[in-house]
Order: C-alpha cells, then sequence, then structure tokens
C-alpha cells in the first residue's frame, strides 16, 4: 500500500514521455502471450480436425466396399429327374431334396456358363462352386419349393459370389493371396477375370447388405445389418416411449415443484452420478432385473430398451433441468402473476420455451443409446440372429435380435476379411443414422427456438 | 421506532374507514435469517394511486409482493402477520393464492410478454379464469383491456404478431393490458418504468393515472418525481421500516420524519 503511493508520487513527479509508437516491454510481453496462446488453440483444433479427417477417410474406405457386391448371372437347368425323381411334382416329395441335391445343377451350370465363354479350364465342376455363395444351393432351392412349375426349365438365377471372389473384383484379395488360399485358385481368377469383361459376373449395389440379416461365419457375402437395425429401432421406440415421459416429468418436478432440501439436494448429485456411470454397469443390472428376476426373454429389444433407457434417463433430466432453468424467471412470474396456478405456468409457458432444449436433450441421449454396445452384451444381443424378419410388433420387442453396433461388433471378431469390410460398412450405416438424429436436432432447436 | 409510524396509519383509518382497499398490520418478512420487513401498518385506499418509495434494498419491492402473495415463490420468504384484502386475511390458511393473484394483478419491472401473440397474452389469464364463454367474448375482452392500456391504436392491425416484437414501453402496456384483462380490484406496478424511455415513462403514467378511476394501484418507484407525479398517497420505507406514510402531498412538502426529509431532499438514499 505504502509502495504504490509512493511509486505513484515519483512517477507524478517526473512524467513519463512514451511514444505510442513503440511498444514498452510489458505490452510486449502480453501480446507474445496472447499470441502464444492462440497458436496452442489453433494447434488443438488443427489435430482434432486431422484425427476426423483420418477418422472418416478410413471409415469411408473401409466401409464403401461393403455396399457392393459381386454376383453370378447364370442359366440353371432345373432337371426333373433330380429334383422331382418321383415326377408328380408333390411339394412334399421335393422338400425332400435337400440342398446338397442343388449342388450338382450349379456344378453344371458353372460348367456351360465357363464353356460358352470359351475358357479352357481343367478345374472340376466341385472346384467352380468355390465360385459362388454356398448359400447359392439354399436359394435356387428356395425358389423352387416357391415355383414347383419352373422344375424342368431352365432358370437364370443371380447367385452371389463367394467373399473370396467379391474380394478379388473389389481389389481386397489378390493374386498374391492365392498361395495362402485353399479354397482359390489363379484358375478361378482367370474365369473372373473372362465373365466380369464379356458379362455374366456383375458388381452391383448391395441392397441385401441394408435389408439382410445376419449370415454364418462362412458366408460374409450373404450378410446384412437390416434385421439388427430393426433391432436398434425397436429399442430407441422403447428408451423413447419410456425415457422422455419419464425423464421429462422428472425433471418438471426437480426444478419447479421439489421444495430445496437435503433430500432434493441428494437425488440431484447422484443423477449427476448415473450419468457417469459406465454402461455396462447398466447392462449387469438389466440382466439381474429384467431378465433374472422379472423373467424377460434374453436378447430381446425390449429388455434392450428398458436397459438403455435407464442409461438415457440422467442425460434427458439433465438437458431437460438445464432448459427449464433457462427459461427466465419473468415468464413464471406473468403467468403467476394473472393468476395460473403453478402447474398452468410450467405447462403453458416454462414447458413449450424449454422444449426445444429438451427435445435436444433427448436426442442427443437417443443417439448415445443407439451407439451403445456394452450393456447389449450383457443382455445377450449379440447372439447370431440370422433369422428373418420379426413378424408384427410383439416379435419386434420380444424376439431375439441384435442391434447394429452389436452386430458391428459380431462382424469385426469374426476371421474372414469379409466380414472385416461389413464392419466398416455397418459403422457407415451406424454413423449415417447419428447424424440424421443430429441433424434433426439441430433442425428442432432451430425451428422452435424463440427469443424473448 | 414504532410509535412514530403508529399515529400516522391510526390517523389514516379513522379518516376514510370505508375506502380501505388493503389493510396490513404487523406485518414482518423474514428472507431465511434476514428481517427484511419490519412491522409495517399500512392502510391502502381504493381508486387511488399508492406509492412506495424508499432507497434500494429497503423493503418496498419485498412489502409489494407480499400483497398478492409472489413472495410464496420464494422458498426461505416467511411473512407474519396479517394483510387484508377487503377485510379478509390473504395469508388465511383457506385462501388459494391462485384467486387472490386475479384479484391483485402485478406489473413487473421489467416488461416480461409471453412469447406469443399480443392477442394471446391478453387472452391468457381471461381464458385460465374462464372470464369469456366464446370467441366474440374473448374478442370483447382483449380489445376492451387493450383500450385500458392505452395501446389498442398502435396494435389493433397487428393482434396476432408476437408480444415481444414491440418497444419496451408498448411491452409494458401490453404487460399492463394483460393484467387488467383478469378484472382485478388491485393492480401492484413493480417499478414499471424502469426499463423505458421518458416518452414511455410519460404514456405509462398518464395510464396510471387513468386507471385510478377503476383500481386501487399501487406503485413501487425509485423516481421521487414519479410518486409526485402519479401518486396521491406515498409510503416512504427505509432499512424493513415504514418510516412514513401520508398524503403525497404533505410528504413532499412537508414530512414528519427526519429521516423522509433527508431521503426526499437528496441527502440519503
Amino acid at each position: 500500500m505504502t509502495d504504490a503511493t509512493s511509486q505513484n508520487s515519483v512517477a507524478g513527479n517526473e512524467r513519463r514521455t512514451s511514444s505510442l509508437y513503440t511498444l514498452d516491454a510489458r505490452t510486449r510481453r502480453r501480446n507474445a502471450a496472447e499470441t502464444r496462446f492462440k497458436i496452442y488453440g489453433m494447434t488443438a483444433v488443427g489435430i482434432g480436425l486431422v484425427f476426423l479427417v483420418i477418422l472418416l477417410v478410413t471409415i469411408v474406405r473401409n466401409g464403401i466396399p461393403a455396399f457392393t457386391q459381386t454376383s453370378f448371372d447364370m442359366p440353371v437347368v432345373l432337371e426333373a429327374e433330380a429334383l422331382d425323381p418321383n415326377g408328380n411334382r408333390d411339394p412334399a416329395d421335393i422338400s425332400k431334396v435337400s440342398t446338397f441335391g442343388y449342388n450338382p445343377l450349379i456344378e453344371q451350370a458353372l460348367e456351360r456358363l465357363v464353356a460358352e465363354h470359351g475358357i479352357e479350364t481343367e478345374m472340376s465342376g466341385a472346384d467352380l462352386r468355390k465360385m459362388v455363395s454356398s448359400g447359392a444351393a439354399a436359394q435356387i432351392r428356395n425358389t423352387v419349393l416357391a415355383n414347383p412349375d419352373l422344375i424342368g426349365e431352365t432358370v437364370t438365377f443371380r447367385v452371389l459370389a463367394s467373399s473370396r471372389v467379391d474380394g478379388y473384383m473389389k481389389g481386397r484379395v489378390t493374386r498374391d493371396d492365392l498361395a495362402r488360399d485353399k479354397n482359390l485358385d489363379a484358375e478361378h481368377l482367370n474365369i473372373v477375370d473372362v465373365l466380369s469383361e464379356e458379362g455374366g459376373l456383375e458388381r452391383a449395389f448391395n441392397w441385401a447388405f441394408i435389408t439382410g440379416s445376419d449370415a454364418s461365419e462362412s458366408r460374409p457375402e450373404q450378410a446384412g445389418i437390416g434385421v439388427s437395425m430393426l433391432g436398434s429401432l425397436f429399442m430407441m421406440l422403447v428408451v423413447l416411449l419410456l425415457a422422455l415421459p419419464i425423464g421429462v416429468a422428472a425433471s418438471i418436478y426437480l426444478e419447479e415443484f421439489a421444495p430445496k432440501n437435503r433430500w432434493t439436494d441428494l437425488i440431484e448429485v447422484n443423477i449427476s452420478n448415473l450419468a457417469a456411470v459406465p454402461s455396462i454397469v447398466f447392462g449387469i443390472l438389466g440382466l439381474a432385473v429384467f431378465i433374472q428376476l422379472v423373467g424377460l426373454p434374453q436378447s430381446a429389444p425390449l429388455v434392450g430398451g428398458l436397459v438403455l433407457t435407464l442409461m438415457t434417463l440422467p442425460t434427458i433430466i439433465i438437458s431437460t433441468r438445464a432448459s427449464l432453468k433457462a427459461v427466465p424467471p419473468s415468464i413464471r412470474d406473468a403467468a403467476l402473476g394473472v393468476g395460473a396456478s403453478k402447474t398452468q405456468a410450467v405447462f403453458h409457458h416454462v414447458l413449450p420455451l424449454a422444449m426445444p432444449g429438451i427435445l435436444t436433450g433427448t436426442i442427443i441421449g437417443l443417439a448415445q443409446a443407439l451407439g451403445e454396445t456394452a450393456p447389449l452384451l450383457l443382455i445377450g444381443m449379440v447372439g447370431f440372429i440370422a433369422s428373418n424378419y420379426p413378424d408384427g410388433i410383439t416379435a419386434g420387442f420380444l424376439s431375439p435380435n441384435s442391434a447394429m453396433p452389436a452386430q458391428i461388433y459380431e462382424w469385426a471378431k469374426r476371421a474372414d476379411p469379409a466380414y472385416y469390410e461389413r464392419a466398416w460398412g455397418g459403422i457407415i450405416v451406424l454413423l449415417l443414422f447419428l447424424m440424421t438424429m443430429n441433424i434433426i436436432a439441430i433442425l428442432l432447436r432451430r425451428r422452435f427456438e424463440r427469443r424473448w | 421506532m414504532n410509535m412514530t409510524e403508529m399515529p400516522t396509519t391510526a390517523q389514516n383509518v379513522k379518516n376514510m374507514p370505508q375506502n380501505t382497499k388493503i389493510s396490513a398490520r404487523d406485518v414482518q418478512v423474514y428472507y431465511g435469517e434476514n428481517h427484511a420487513i419490519k412491522d409495517v401498518n399500512v392502510e391502502i385506499e381504493d381508486r387511488t394511486v399508492t406509492a412506495f418509495i424508499g432507497p434500494s434494498g429497503c423493503g418496498k419491492s419485498t412489502f409489494l409482493r407480499c400483497l398478492n402473495r409472489m413472495n410464496d415463490t420464494i422458498d426461505v420468504c416467511r411473512v407474519e402477520g396479517t394483510i387484508a384484502l377487503d377485510g379478509e386475511d390473504i395469508y388465511d390458511k383457506k385462501v388459494d393464492p391462485v384467486q387472490l393473484r386475479a384479484k391483485v394483478g402485478m406489473v413487473f419491472q421489467k416488461p416480461n410478454p409471453f412469447p406469443k401473440s399480443i392477442y394471446d397474452n391478453i387472452a391468457y389469464g381471461p381464458r385460465i379464469h374462464g372470464l369469456a364463454k366464446n370467441k366474440a367474448e374473448l374478442d370483447e375482452i382483449v380489445e376492451k383491456s387493450l383500450r385500458r392500456g392505452a395501446i389498442w391504436d398502435e396494435v389493433k392491425d397487428r393482434l396476432q404478431a408476437p408480444g415481444t416484437g414491440l418497444s419496451g414501453g408498448q411491452q409494458q402496456r401490453l404487460c399492463i393490458a394483460r393484467a387488467v384483462a383478469t378484472e382485478p380490484e388491485v393492480l401492484l406496478m413493480d417499478e414499471p418504468c424502469s426499463a423505458l424511455d421518458p416518452i414511455a415513462t410519460d404514456q405509462v403514467e398518464d395510464l396510471i393515472d387513468e386507471l385510478r378511476n377503476q383500481y386501487s394501484v399501487v406503485i413501487v418507484t425509485h423516481s421521487m418525481q414519479q410518486a409526485a407525479r402519479v401518486s396521491q398517497k406515498t409510503a416512504f420505507f427505509h432499512l424493513g421500516n415504514l418510516v412514513e406514510y401520508g398524503e403525497t402531498d404533505q410528504i413532499f412538502t412537508n414530512p414528519k420524519d427526519p429521516r423522509t426529509e433527508s431521503y426526499i431532499s437528496g441527502r440519503i438514499g
């Protein structure tokens, strides 16, 4: 204090004359610190951007091939003596011919296809069959069972190529890999080269990847994410229907009505804590309560949805309370001032104003739940679900299903590199969903945002 | 301290016993540990503008908010004593504050229209109180209230425009119109002009003078000139006490209490 005064008086006596054009040392240091800090900030943002670009490029490069699929277009002669030995077209008799019974037909069809294009090969039909998916026989058999009249005719089928041939067409499999692959020979690839040039082999957009279900380990070309997408959809429905009303009601009560005392403080602290609880903890809670105690079925989207609801509730409550708090108190005063009850003030004025924030929080919570994998592991939603679509709403909620992230996890675990590709493709689908949800959140916020 | 107040209040009661609208007896207000209002006794008259003046933090707004129980919304706030509206204790257990606030309307310091249309701002109160049977009646109430708020001519062509798009002075008159739409008997105004420019202030003051014909108006103001201009009765608050209450002319020309005199002459506050 005394120092300052004495310094002041000294400065007062001999007035310093410094030009505005030269920076004094203190200003220079201050400016340098500011520049340094700006550089740190830009570096941090730059590193973030670089990683984002690397992430996106990697995902797109690895995942895009999953959206195309190579298949053969080949005429198959559905020989009557092989498929319907009795000749009476009795469905019971036709179904006695197993999938294996169709393999010779495929082999003959391939031999003809190869011969047609003038390719000389010493490979047997069985060797040629390695080029097509092992699901091809089942595909033809199903068609025949559905239309017994086709027996005896020649029908052109589009059958999936095996994952090796598909990989070769996409550049994933090269001739260098042949030495390590007993299922693929140079001769196969020669045939593929000719066929893809002359027709008979085509790489097209892979709708089956988007609409299909999972397939067995040896048939990655058949696997799709469609059914697990449905599983995710049903889970999200459960989350939305439970978490939104419960979360919003809890927040409104806590924010607007609850007395401020030790109990509500405790609840508040615990809600914040719950938001930070690892999701796998919710998973094991769901396993213990919903499956073991209540006896709900395993792997069911209903249970998955319940677990994700528990996980999403804190997020929704926190964001809802924040947006309720952001509504200026003057609006509440205005409503109370004209004689509205507390409930009327909240529901007529405060809630509509808080709605954009609530919806944004809810959608962000849903997006988080959509990408959650860990709790699903514990309630068995990572099983091998190759079944077809659930028939009806009840089955949708109760029959075993997978979910997108769990399906991706499953694929990433499998040995075949074709599954690795599908995992990346699945990531793209998942990210598209998340982006859509986030865009909806932004649009809602823009649309309903009001100024006061 | 009490002794200086009692004669003034007692005198007023004697002078105008029939005309009393709100009567406060020994009102104490506590914010937690803080004793914000001490022993306030006041008789507020019907069809009169009563001004509460005093330095910041003297409790005039707090006391105003007791008159329609807006303080109920503050958890730590506790009110003791009796405040009677037409002889009925408003802090009685049987009284629903919602019903009370329909009778005792309030206009706030900052214009706070709902972020809705001008029409909906006015119609909200009548709607929740069921004052209109049909759309035509509601339209009528809206027009009447906007006319009373002296803003009808400015907004009659854009009733569906948002109330928040009006200028500050218009917003405040809209809020006054909103307050009178529920047919209150008392109108409380908490520094209604502090956010307004002089021209808007002038318009609102004219409006207040007009409202006196139908309502008992209580206005809290920081501006002594405003109190002198619009009010017939003035109450001077200081440190939570009602120091002096009387005819506005008398308070400003011939204050009885030395504290009042120092305040209006600008020595304190």
